[in-house]
């Protein structure tokens, strides 16, 4: 491995201390006190039109400053999913509209000059509902009679089967190869179904955002959001107002997982503040949060898969149906994710196949989310290598170690699909997926555990595996940039568009600056994601932060560093391959001056100018972050009771730009992922209202629910990526659901087919599987 | 109606509202470590000491500490400033929106237990959600800050 000063060594978050020690650095914090409040009228049906809706009681009401109706807001279609453009979602949402699709979804606005009055005033509201038959099962969604999108107006940026009139908001389908051909050759065959749940995202800030006008009488909202450039596109288009009368700023965020990716309030308090001219402001209380933002895509996915004798996988076959709730947000692209991230793990199968719809329903909408399809696929493609090893008489691991990719290797399926469009060809120039299985099966101990061991008379512990891939950023769409100027006194200030949710990118971006600038991090001061002094970045997703934004920061250095040179030749009258520049001091035969000295010159003596440089990049590949995951498990066989052990993850990232908050980001995915795998159950009623809108009822993993973790990187080097990295975001989150089955499984040989395994599912198939 | 209390040590007396909570207050009153997760009595974010016992703001009546002592991280900053190096040196600050919040306890652990075992750390914490760590760091921070000095 390569030797780094600052990257790839111990750096604190730049921001974590004043964030612990109460400052005011978060949304709410910004808010312009006495501003105005906004609470919202949520359905109460999960699918209903307004025939009549009278607010002239809430507006007499004293303090009542605004409300907002479909009938006063602009009638534009737009989506909220917050991506760059052409947008991949279907764009089939108004900011308010005569139809409501989901218990919790948006009737009326109301802004009061306090939380009371604005809460009184929601009750003043009348509205007149016709009831419609909602469409709660994805599954039978399909060319339902009840149509979930009726409305004109609403429309696709570009092909991607969005089929309203049919409940489809998208579909795909591809096939490498002759799937039917190449698995009737086949010794084994497996067959395979199973279903994940709506997550929710439980970020621990709410969804927030205020707004004001600025002295120069434009918009600025303060929002907790992961896309502030997009949020300015996009309400720009939808309001009708000039790009250049908004600005949008995102302090810290407490917490994102993709679910502050879409608009939350932001086009709420916009229209308060421009109809009323007076400050506002918008938090979501946690039932909102849980019930009227995003979740994830529930998905029914069945993969036929089928291998030789000795265990070579020729064919994949893939079909999946997803739930993408009352709106469209990120339907295609999840929906693609399941396949593009998740399939080319085994790639040398002769034939894949893959397709499937993305359905409306009359459920909260799902959106991005962590993982982002790729978490839903692992699990089910994951179980089923399992199921096949076993057929097979193979070790699971070993099954995994002879088909899965390798370095200098590729998968057909990289140029097929990309994120809502054609893919991009690349090799594999970075993969230590080979060392990450055996380094994780050497760490869990697999040889002595697997499969089971009784330790009591109810006990068996039992461990489980699997692998997975993501991506760094997509490939020819995300744009980072940066901007660094020289100030006197030596230091740098750095600019840049990458949206730190709480990921730690302003550190990491920190670190490679000082790295290429030869510095410490306390020379380099970040500010970003704020559309009037940031250079555009697309924003936190798809995982793309220290790949594509790191590269932007990476290339913008280096300009500095030769900017730096040349001004120092100018000034020191040599030519610049003379200068050697240690960071401190350019020196060149018996001359020197000092980056101090420099500075202050250029600014105060001659030649008084600024050193300002800006960089941009766009990936032109999308190099994979890889890992092998272990857990050892012990089940109550009398009630189905599980406690993990160890989870035991190997990572390959490249470089790890900052170790500790790479750590963090596995760490933290492996437990989120783990939430959805064990406990994080998601309740609807039959009437289409989500019960589970609490942290009281839906549980959230605590400190108590994984005994240990065991993380390690692979020595790794991306070519491609700044100092040697690729991105870490979400590969952390895609292993535990499938890990756990099968570890589960191994223990008691039930194999559980729906997200979450609780002890319930675990016991009640024991039990069945007992009596047959 | 009138509130008096001591806020981090200080006599103050406030001007609340007979429903209003006492986060709603402390941050009225500009103490911004009170960040409000859930108001639903769950997440932890919220919490405060009140007579030196830890209290989720979000679901206490600010009324209800009339004549009693409050405290906030900003009334134990150079605590908060020492712990929170610990945090950075496991990387176990990431959104830190549960940070107040855990810094708070971690007062409280402190004062209740000399030597905590791993048990006593995990059921001072867990209810202290924190979504975003996987709270393996955050435990080895405040193992290696409790063991300072020792």
């Amino acid at each position: 491995m390569k030797k780094f000063k600052v990257v790839n060594n111990k750096t604190h978050s730049v921001c974590g201390q004043a964030e612990m020690m109460g400052r005011a650095v978060y949304t709410q914090d910004y808010e312009v006190p006495g501003s105005l409040v906004l609470k919202m009228l949520r359905s109460p049906h999960a699918f209903a039109r307004i025939k009549k809706i009278d607010t002239s009681k809430a507006e007499a009401l004293n303090g009542v400053k605004c409300v907002l109706t479909y009938k006063n807001v602009p009638h534009v279609a737009f989506s909220r999913a917050g991506q760059g453009a052409p947008q991949p979602s279907p764009i089939d949402k108004f900011i308010l509209d005569e139809y409501v699709r989901f218990i919790g979804d948006e009737v009326a606005c109301v802004a009061a000059i306090n939380e009371q009055i604005a809460e009184d005033a929601l009750k003043l509201i009348e509205v007149e509902y016709e009831v419609l038959e909602p469409v709660l099962d994805y599954k039978t969604a399909y060319k339902s009679k009840n149509v979930i999108h009726p409305e004109e107006g609403i429309s696709q940026a570009f092909e991607m089967g969005f089929r309203p009139k049919d409940n489809v908001a998208a579909s795909y389908e591809m096939e490498v190869g002759d799937v039917e051909k190449e698995l009737a050759k086949c010794d084994v065959v497996i067959e395979h179904a199973a279903e994940t749940q709506a997550q929710a995202h439980a970020m621990l800030e709410p969804h927030t955002c205020n707004a004001r006008l600025d002295e120069h009488n434009r918009l600025v909202i303060y929002s907790s959001t992961q896309t502030p450039f997009h949020v300015r596109r996009i309400m720009a288009q939808t309001l009708g107002m000039p790009l250049s009368q908004i600005r949008i700023v995102k302090p810290r965020v407490g917490g994102g997982f993709g679910g502050k990716q879409q608009f939350h309030g932001e086009m709420f308090v916009a229209l308060v503040t421009l109809r009323t001219g007076l400050p506002s402001s918008m938090i979501y209380t946690r039932e909102e949060v849980f019930a009227s933002s995003y979740t994830r895509h529930p998905m029914y996915i069945s993969m036929k898969i089928g291998a030789d004798k000795d265990g070579t996988i020729r064919a994949i076959d893939c079909h999946a149906l997803s739930d993408t709730g009352a709106y469209g947000e990120h339907a295609l692209t999840v929906f693609m994710i399941v396949g593009s991230k998740v399939l080319p793990l085994y790639n040398k199968v002769k034939a894949v196949r893959f397709g499937g719809r993305v359905l409306y329903t009359n459920h909260v909408p799902a959106g991005a989310y962590r993982g982002y399809g790729a978490i839903q696929g692992n699990y089910v493609l994951e179980s089923a290598i399992d199921m096949l090893a076993e057929k097979l008489h193979m070790d699971p691991v070993e099954l995994r170690k002879k088909n899965s990719m390798k370095e200098k290797e590729t998968s057909p399926i990289f140029e097929i699909m990309g994120e809502g469009t054609k893919g991009t060809a690349m090799i594999m120039e970075s993969c230590k997926l080979p060392y990450c299985i055996d380094r994780g099966a050497e760490l869990i101990g697999w040889k002595e555990k697997y499969p089971r061991k009784q330790v009591g008379p109810h006990k068996v512990r039992s461990v489980g595996c699997a692998i997975a891939m993501q991506g760094s950023g997509i490939p020819f769409s995300d744009m980072g940039s940066c901007a660094i100027t020289l100030q006197d006194g030596g230091f740098y200030m750095v600019r840049c568009g990458a949206t730190d949710i709480g990921q730690g990118s302003d550190t990491l971006i920190s670190q490679i600056v000082a790295e290429e600038l030869m510095t410490t991090v306390d020379k380099v001061i970040i500010y970003s994601s704020d559309t009037d002094l940031a250079p555009f970045d697309v924003g936190a997703y798809a995982s793309s932060t220290t790949y594509i934004s790191g590269n932007a920061a990476w290339k913008t250095a280096i300009k500095m560093r030769e900017r730096l040179i040349s001004e120092a030749a100018t000034m020191l009258e040599v030519k610049e391959k003379d200068i050697i520049f240690d960071g401190k001091t350019f020196k060149a035969g018996n001359k020197e001056i000092s980056l101090f000295d420099l500075s202050n010159k250029l600014i105060y003596s001659a030649p008084q100018h600024q050193v300002a440089v800006t960089e941009s990049y766009i990936g032109h590949v999308s190099p994979p972050p890889f890992m092998a995951a272990y857990a050892e498990v012990e089940v109550d066989t009398e009630t189905g009771e599980y406690e993990v052990l160890d989870y035991v993850s190997v990572v390959d990232c490249g470089t790890t730009i900052n170790p500790m908050l790479a750590k963090g980001q596995v760490e933290g995915g492996i437990t989120q992922g783990f939430g959805m795998a064990s406990t994080e159950e998601v309740i609807y009623n039959s009437k289409g209202q989500l019960l589970t809108n609490s942290f009281l009822y839906y549980h959230v993993p605590t400190c108590k629910t994984i005994k240990h973790l065991t993380t390690e990187f692979a020595d790794s080097y991306e070519p491609t990526g700044p100092f040697g990295a690729k991105s870490v975001g979400e590969i952390g989150i895609d292993t535990p659901p499938a890990v756990l089955c099968n570890a589960i499984y191994n223990a008691v040989g039930v194999r559980i087919n729906s997200l979450p395994i609780t002890p319930e599912k675990i016991l009640k198939a024991m039990k069945e599987k007992e009596g047959k | 109606m009138k509130l008096q209390f001591f806020l981090n040590g200080t006599d103050v007396v406030w001007d609340v509202r007979p429903d209003e909570y006492l986060s709603n207050a402390l941050r009225r009153h500009g103490i911004f470590s009170i960040r409000v997760g859930c108001d639903e009595s769950i997440c932890g974010s919220c919490t405060v000491l009140v007579d030196e016992k830890p209290v989720l703001s979000c679901s206490v009546l600010a009324i209800t500490v009339n004549g009693k002592h409050v405290t906030t991280v900003e009334g134990i900053q150079e605590e908060v400033a020492r712990l929170s190096h610990f945090f950075g040196e496991e990387g176990a600050n990431q959104c830190s929106y549960c940070g107040s919040g855990m810094a708070i306890i971690i007062h409280a652990l402190k004062k209740e237990y000399k030597n905590p075992t791993d048990e006593q750390i995990r059921d001072f914490m867990v209810g202290n959600i924190c979504r975003c760590t996987g709270y393996h760091s955050q435990f080895k921070a405040i193992k290696a800050y409790l063991a300072e000095g020792k």
